[in-house]
């Protein structure tokens, strides 16, 4: 029996079209746009003016505070103008156009293939080296990597897992850097290892990828201390408390930090980025982008600068499909649904799904039945019919007392509820005020 | 076309699931226990289903129409499915006129008074069911005898249930086979443990409902009744017979575990389950009704609030 979280779970169609796909390069754009804030935190500060020329590679913007991520830019050229964008998340945001010419890179880059496995710096070496290349979680939660790396004082990193189990349907980037740069996953692993001062590591699979399980099961017998552990395909897995119940059994309570069981977690392509960074001193300017829907003529895994609108994604996979009524940033269950094609790939976009109008239109929704099915699959062990009432009626203090700030927004519930209820959107919004009225009371 | 683009919140695919999915598939779970009905009692188990289920949807959509002024909603399969289970708990040589009334009573009081699907308080069939039981007493107590095909309907020839049989402690007992296969007298739906059984595992399957409910009840009844037993086998009739007779698996199958009239957590589900275990086997022990399933499942309607109050879902993180 492979593992997987003790509470709820669901297994929408995995739909995993763009699966096997060698990942293809996606040349520069003739203009790019980077947002300052491609992460969660505070937006970083641009350290460039309209006029500048830049490197692929030269720094942006700066950090503005500890929880933040610097920018560097993806290609070499001329900034155009420092401007807003609405980006994925669907908010404006000031973001730098630069002009490509040519395609030059900093020079302290190693651009080469050769593997690089030795890492003689040391843990703050290592966190710093990873700061400096503006590096956020890639699974889609874009938290500040280093931040992660530094646990609070008197708790103590006992295990390193890596998150390789891309739960989301439709999305095979992970799937693809893991079949064609495991090794510098691993060494990227070892290196985080090093930096959190942990012997073990155990990179979550799940079992939808046979492929990636048997490569990395071959090649981690040449690096001491980390282990691969095959997952049941259930979704929210690639959930950060879920992940950890399903490797080590253990459930972080509401409101703790991973920390407090001892895990850190970290994603496959978050590993990977780290050793570009820290090994090839490159920062997080590429990212591998998988593009996919039913009606694209060819879904696949690119490899993209940062800052490339997806419209150009979109015509190399094919172009768009004129049935299409929706185009995702991420997977159907928690990406950001798009307000056009000419917004840029952001660090944590792991993905741009497009569905067809049919999909893309929701039923309409009828009584709560109160069959129960949306309490069974939540992987939270809430009742998101009770919370969803409770918000409907802004009675926040039942709310708060069924722990609707522990909703990790993964849609379970509106994905399986047979009357088609919006129990998410009601959610989402119930969650955002009791958090707003926990603040106001702490201060 | 991209001026169009689709704009809504996470998540963007759904299962495919609907209300209509899982009523359609509990009627078809209840067709194996129809075909029996219709086997041992062949035009009066037909007749009084036919009726129940036709008024049900009618009294519904007037109701709806006419009364609510919403927009009619009976293509859900609810009201389908109260008139089948209404059915299922009458004799099936119940006159067309008393079928009728209690079709109203269940639409009308146990379902739209509320608000319709999904804010009714207590299961709607039961509610018609248990008005019948008190307000004609003797035409919901006499029950057909089981034959092969029968063509009578009101004519037909009556007799006993086996629980009305043990609680009058006279006359003999069908055997467990016949109990079974549902060869003995008994309300239309009620009598095939075999057939209820068949309808559970599709269920299961299905995974319309969980198993909670269901075993709850039955492992509840047979402990309660087997402890009587051991305690005076002589006055208390054992645990197999309880199991098999009266409406104990179609109420524990397919009337406890109506969607909105029962808890939503598991352990929650448990206690409910339990609760109607227990009372039913303290109505039919100490009671003067020989049969208790469809007060204990009402009275256990009515703390399902309380339960869910009180049984949570098992919050991530608690030990």
């Amino acid at each position: 029996m492979l593992r997987t979280f003790r509470i709820g779970g669901t297994h929408p169609p995995e739909n995993k079209l763009s699966a096997g796909k060698k990942v293809r390069v996606i040349e520069a754009p003739g203009q790019v746009v980077i947002p300052l804030r491609q992460h969660i935190g505070a937006p970083a500060q641009a350290v460039v003016k309209k006029g500048d020329r830049v490197k692929a590679g030269t720094l942006l913007a700066r950090p503005a505070g500890l929880v933040s991520a610097g920018i560097h830019s993806s290609v070499s050229g001329k900034v155009n103008k420092i401007d807003e964008i609405v980006d994925m998340s669907g908010y404006k945001q000031p973001a730098v156009y630069i002009d490509t010419e040519g395609d030059e890179w900093e020079e302290a880059i190693d651009r080469s293939e050769t593997l690089k496995k030795e890492c003689t710096l040391s843990s703050s070496e290592i966190v710093r080296r990873i700061s400096e290349a503006g590096i956020v979680g890639l699974g889609g939660a874009t938290f500040p990597t280093q931040v992660k790396l530094m646990p609070p004082p008197g708790s103590r990193a006992e295990l390193l897992i890596i998150n390789g189990v891309e739960c989301e349907p439709y999305l095979t980037s992970d799937h693809a850097l893991m079949i064609e740069k495991g090794e510098q996953i691993l060494t990227g692993v070892s290196i985080l290892m090093k930096a959190i001062d942990v012997h073990k590591a155990v990179i979550g699979i799940e079992s939808n990828k046979p492929d990636a399980i048997v490569y990395f099961r071959d090649m981690v017998r040449n690096f001491p201390g980390i282990d691969i552990m095959p997952l049941k395909v259930q979704y929210p897995q690639g959930g950060e408390k879920q992940l950890i119940d399903a490797v080590i059994r253990r459930q972080i309570k509401s409101g703790a930090l991973p920390i407090s069981v001892g895990a850190v977690v970290q994603n496959v392509g978050t590993a990977y980025a780290v050793y570009e960074a820290v090994q090839k001193n490159k920062p997080l300017i590429e990212r591998i982008v998988t593009v996919t829907g039913k009606g694209l003529p060819e879904p696949s895994n690119f490899l993209v600068r940062i800052g490339t609108p997806i419209r150009r994604l979109i015509e190399a996979a094919g172009g768009i499909p004129g049935d299409t009524g929706k185009i995702i940033g991420g997977g159907p269950m928690m990406g950001k649904a798009l307000v056009s094609a000419d917004i840029p790939v952001t660090k944590g976009c792991s993905g741009v799904l497009l569905l067809p109008k049919q999909e893309a239109l929701r039923k309409p929704a009828c009584n709560c039945i109160r069959c129960a099915k949306c309490v069974s699959v939540c992987p939270m062990g809430l009742n998101p019919a009770l919370l969803m009432n409770a918000t409907e009626f802004a009675n926040w203090e039942v709310a708060e007392k069924n722990y609707v700030v522990d909703c990790i927004e993964c849609g379970s519930c509106n994905f399986i509820c047979p009357a088609n209820r919006p129990l998410l959107d009601y959610i989402r919004s119930g969650k955002g005020k009791v958090m707003e009225l926990i603040r106001n009371r702490k201060s | 076309m991209e001026n169009k683009l689709i704009i809504s919140p996470s998540p963007h695919i759904h299962s495919g699931d609907s209300i209509n999915k899982n009523m359609y598939g509990v009627l078809i779970a209840l067709i194996p226990a129809f075909l029996v009905s219709v086997y041992y009692f062949g035009l009066g188990a037909l007749i009084v289903t036919v009726v129940s289920v036709l008024s049900c949807v009618l009294f519904e959509y007037l109701i709806q129409r006419f009364l609510l002024k919403t927009a009619p909603s009976v293509g859900d399969g609810s009201a389908v499915l109260t008139g089948v289970l209404l059915a299922f708990n009458l004799p099936s040589n119940l006159p067309v006129w008393i079928i009728v009334i209690g079709a109203l009573v269940a639409i009308g009081i146990g379902k739209m008074s509320f608000g319709g699907l999904g804010n009714n308080i207590f299961n709607p069939a039961l509610v018609g069911r248990v008005f019948l039981l008190i307000s004609f007493p003797a035409p919901m107590t006499t029950w057909p005898l089981p034959g092969r095909l029968p063509l009578t309907y009101v004519d037909a020839a009556t007799g006993a249930t086996s629980l009305s049989l043990l609680n009058e402690g006279t006359g003999h007992l069908p055997s467990c086979v016949d109990m079974l296969l549902g060869n003995m007298g008994g309300s239309l739906g009620e009598v095939s443990a075999l057939a209820l059984l068949l309808g559970f595992a599709y269920l299961l399957i299905r995974k319309i409902i969980t198993w909670h409910i269901p075993v709850a009840v039955v492992g509840t009844l047979v402990a309660s009744t087997g402890l009587m037993h051991l305690i005076d086998p002589l006055s208390y009739a054992g645990p197999l017979i309880h199991l098999l007779s009266g409406g104990l698996l179609l109420g524990a199958v397919f009337m406890a575990t109506d969607y909105v009239t029962s808890p939503m957590s598991r352990t929650g589900m448990l206690v409910y389950g339990v609760g109607i275990g227990l009372l039913t086997a303290v109505i039919r022990l100490f009671g003067s009704y020989p049969e208790g399933v469809s007060f204990a499942i009402l009275i256990m309607n009515a703390l399902t609030p309380l339960i869910n109050n009180y049984f949570k879902p098992k919050h991530f993180g608690e030990k």
